[in-house]
């Protein structure tokens, strides 16, 4: 049987797996790019491509910050399908607890180079009318953005390929072996290093890897032009993210570039078919029109389900897997990918080349569940 | 937030066109206690839309029965959304969400035309045959105007004749069929001499009109609504002036609510049992969605189901055997009309396919499937939710159709948020079977 030999084999075309192929073909490694289905048809297309600074933790600002500078150099390259636009987040503070949690937020954004400005109630509800006015006020971060991700996967890929990495897809991989990666229909690839940038189904090649698939629920407008001009999300969404057992759902609103919104958002455990779940759903509409009663009279076109590689620390897997010398990890990215998948691809070439990293890459070096497991 | 009101029916009964209507009032004739939700403001489907208000119409007499039978009627309700597993559909009003129980659902969502695009299809006043059936339908002045009529299938001719009888001036019906396939369509007529009568009927009123077969438009001009058609005829071009153009592909059966629901399809229509019923138990299927049939197989189809789904067998052979015949005209009338591979390249690059999202025909020729290009372009995921570029790319590229989401129609979002809300002991169950 034939073997086919690459440089770097990147197992996943989502926007991690395509984002970490264009920068492995940029440094000149030979690349091919494998996924079962379409490019960006997994989560990437599931999620919100909300591109986001959080401050959930140290590293986790870290990276996604560094990710958003990613995204601002890219972007005068990205087509319009990408749909970029720097929308800003609102993060709204119900109230006056919540307001406490604006200024600190303010506080540790500035203290770190990012501008953001405290919105009191008053300019918060002439910023976003249809919020309800009793808010408490906000903190808006204008540089965060939106995009549309399955069009950023495809033009990640496309731009590896122009730096001469190979896409194949339809092709499912069963396992990865030291270099070696064998797909169901036989084809047998051999590399010096593979990406295992499976997203959820990661722990189906590395089978020690501590990665649950946490479900999310999102619904899709009617064209609303201007009805919300921010991605606006609520303070709580912070307790929401935390969480590690109990479902939970925050209000998350999105505008897209058509004028349609994303209304988000859930997150589940344990549930592991696809379907909409109506109580949830009900659950984190009604928390929408919390904050925006007017939501509850628009139009719904679709809802959907799509699920976040969660890790028990919550930060993603990137860099060499102890067990096997030939593998990288570039996944556990959950309800972050699509902003920090830029960051990952950056980290995981600087590796390979033998870089200094433009942040601590320790934080997320897959060694560190690894040790965790192996000691428990 | 809007009320919330519930029903419940031994039978109930999604669709109130031929299939539906005789469904309906079989099952309440045999003792079921039954109930037919329709999202048009008064029962008739497509056939006898806007009929039911003249004294003497197939729509009013079918809702005197139903009324006499004691069958609900809920018009201009829209199912969007289930919970199957607890025999619940959700249906929306202008006003309320529905909540109706059931213990045997029968689908009668009939069929609705198939659009294809071409250069200039979406410029105005083109428009879909049985679509601006129904507008002249509810007043738009059609008396004086020329129209031409084009595209495929049966329901040209039904269109034209009524067009005419509302004073249009029908220059022409183009159907893209041969000659030939439509000659051996005709005598099979024969043999079912109810369609022979109607076919007559139709003949007649269609008096003078000339009917071109081979014949489709290959572009529609104007500057800013529709002024001249190009229509290809035996393989010559010729332009035509008009106000109208009428047209439509044949039908496409309304299958989506059926595959939302997890009834299996084949060759795109519902497949069903001897009874009418579908691979999910208690669900049963009649009229279009099992196959393009007409309006006597729709009859017959939903007599069985009403019968079968209210659990008595009685007339059933009798029905089955006239069945038998009405599916043979079915499949008659599916080979006569098939569409020819010509109509594929009538696009070019920057024909829009789909109107919601404005793709056109360029973007989308890069996919590989359906799932790849609604991902990238969007196409298909707007308002119409692909009710009409669904089936034109399933004929221009060979895609197959993906599953269906909810809701099955945009619905408000509290309508959405409310669904979930109407039966707390029984959804507590369900999250407990689900997890
Ligand atoms: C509801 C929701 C909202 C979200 N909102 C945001 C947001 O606003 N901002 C943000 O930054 N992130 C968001 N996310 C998270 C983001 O979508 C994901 O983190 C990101 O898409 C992960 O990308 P990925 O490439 O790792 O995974 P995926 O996109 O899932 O890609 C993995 C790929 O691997 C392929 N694959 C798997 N197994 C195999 C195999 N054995 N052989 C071959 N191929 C295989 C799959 O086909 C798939 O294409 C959201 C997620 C959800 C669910
Ligand atoms: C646009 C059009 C015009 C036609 N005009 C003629 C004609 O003039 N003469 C002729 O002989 N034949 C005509 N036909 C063909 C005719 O429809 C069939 O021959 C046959 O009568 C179909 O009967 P049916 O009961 O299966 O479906 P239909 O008559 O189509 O009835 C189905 C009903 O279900 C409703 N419905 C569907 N989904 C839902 C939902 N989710 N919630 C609530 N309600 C729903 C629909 O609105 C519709 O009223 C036409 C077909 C179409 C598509």
């Amino acid at each position: 049987m034939s073997v086919r030999v690459y440089d770097a084999v990147v197992v996943g075309a989502g926007i991690v797996g395509a984002a970490c192929a264009d920068r492995l073909s940029r440094e000149h490694l030979n690349v091919a790019i494998v996924d079962r289905g379409l490019v960006g048809g997994g989560a990437t297309a599931a999620g919100m491509g909300h591109i986001v600074t959080m401050d959930d933790s140290e590293a986790q600002f870290a990276l996604t910050r560094f990710s958003q500078q990613l995204w601002i150099e890219l972007r005068p390259e990205l087509p319009a399908d990408v749909e970029y636009r720097q929308c800003g987040t609102l993060w709204v503070a119900a109230d006056e607890p919540e307001m406490q949690e604006v200024i600190r937020k303010h506080r540790y954004y500035g203290e770190r180079g990012v501008a953001t400005s405290i919105l009191t109630r008053m300019e918060l509800a002439e910023l976003e009318p249809k919020l309800r006015p009793d808010m408490a006020g906000a903190l808006l971060v204008p540089e965060d953005a939106v995009i549309y991700p399955p069009c950023a996967a495809r033009f990640v890929v496309a731009r590896a390929e122009q730096h001469g990495a190979e896409t194949f897809l339809g092709g499912t991989v069963e396992r990865i072996d030291n270099g070696s990666v064998l797909l169901t229909n036989g084809t047998r690839f051999s590399a010096g290093i593979v990406v295992n940038a499976a997203g959820i189904a990661a722990p189906a090649l590395t089978s020690t890897l501590d990665i649950k698939p946490r479900k999310g629920h999102l619904v899709i407008t009617d064209r609303y032009p201007d009805f919300v001009r921010h991605q606006i999300v609520e303070l709580g969404y912070l307790k929401s993210a935390h969480s590690v057992t109990a479902d939970s759902v925050a209000f998350n609103v999105q505008p897209r570039a058509t004028g349609q919104m994303l209304i988000g958002s859930s997150r589940q455990y344990g549930a592991d078919h696809s379907q909409v779940d109506d109580i949830i759903l009900s659950r984190m509409l009604r928390r929408a029109f919390e904050y925006i009663p007017g939501l509850a009279r628009t139009s719904a076109l679709r809802a959907w389900t799509g699920f976040r590689a969660a890790t028990p620390d919550k930060l993603p897997l990137i860099g060499p897997w102890p067990e096997d010398r030939r593998l990288l990890l570039a996944t556990g990215h959950e309800g972050l990918g699509i902003t920090t998948s830029l960051g990952t691809a950056a980290l995981l070439a600087d590796h390979v080349v033998g870089r200094t990293p433009r942040i601590q890459p320790e934080p997320f070096l897959p060694a560190r569940t690894f040790l965790e497991h192996v000691h428990a | 937030m809007a009320e919330t009101m519930r029903r419940n029916f031994d039978v109930l009964v999604v669709g109130a066109g031929p299939a539906g209507l005789a469904a309906a009032t079989s099952a309440a004739r045999v003792g079921a206690k039954v109930g037919v939700v329709d999202d048009n403001p008064a029962v008739g489907g497509q056939i006898w839309r806007g009929e039911v208000s003249k004294a003497t119409s197939d729509a009013s007499n079918w809702a005197a029965k139903l009324h006499s039978l004691g069958v609900e009627v809920i018009c201009g309700a829209q199912i969007v959304h289930h919970d199957i597993a607890s025999r619940v559909l959700f249906a929306e009003t202008r006003f309320a969400l529905l909540e109706i129980r059931f213990s045997k659902l029968i689908l009668a969502t009939g069929a609705r035309e198939r659009l294809l695009p071409f250069p200039g299809w979406t410029l105005p006043n083109v428009m879909a045959a049985g679509g601006l059936q129904a507008m002249v339908k509810s007043g738009l002045p059609i008396s004086g105007k020329r129209v031409v009529v084009a595209g495929s299938g049966p329901l040209l001719l039904a269109v034209a004749a009524y067009l005419r009888a509302h004073g249009a001036k029908v220059l022409a019906i183009c159907e893209q069929a041969s000659w030939n396939s439509l000659a051996s369509f005709a005598s099979g007529l024969l043999s079912h001499p109810g369609k022979l009568r109607q076919a007559l009927i139709l003949q007649r009123q269609l008096l003078g009109i000339p009917f071109w077969t081979n014949s489709w438009p290959v572009r529609a001009l104007g500057r800013e609504a529709l002024e001249r058609i190009i229509i290809s005829r035996n393989g010559t071009q010729r332009e035509i002036s008009c106000d109208y153009l009428a047209c439509g592909f044949h039908l496409v059966p309304n299958v989506e609510l059926a595959s939302l629901l997890g009834c299996a399809l084949e060759g795109g229509c519902v497949r069903v049992d001897d009874a009418q019923q579908t691979s999910v138990a208690g669900v049963f299927c009649a009229g279009e969605p099992t196959g393009i049939g007409g309006l006597e197989l729709a009859l017959i189809e939903g007599q069985i189901a009403g019968i079968a789904a209210a659990g008595k067998s009685e007339r059933l052979r009798e029905l089955r055997g006239r069945r038998r015949k009405a599916q043979q005209f079915a499949r008659r009338l599916e080979k006569a009309f098939k569409l020819r591979p010509e109509l594929k390249t009538l696009p070019d690059s920057g024909t829009i396919v789909c109107r919601c999202e404005d793709v056109t025909h360029a973007r989308l020729a890069r996919h590989s499937s359906w799932r790849d290009a609604k991902n990238q372009t969007r196409c298909g995921m707007g308002p119409c939710q692909g009710r009409i570029c669904g089936p034109a790319t399933q004929f221009l590229f060979d895609w197959d159709p993906g599953s269906v989401r909810p809701p099955l129609f945009p619905t408000r979002v509290e309508s959405l948020a409310s669904v979930s809300y109407i039966a707390p002991a029984e959804h507590s169950q369900l999250t407990g079977e689900r997890q």
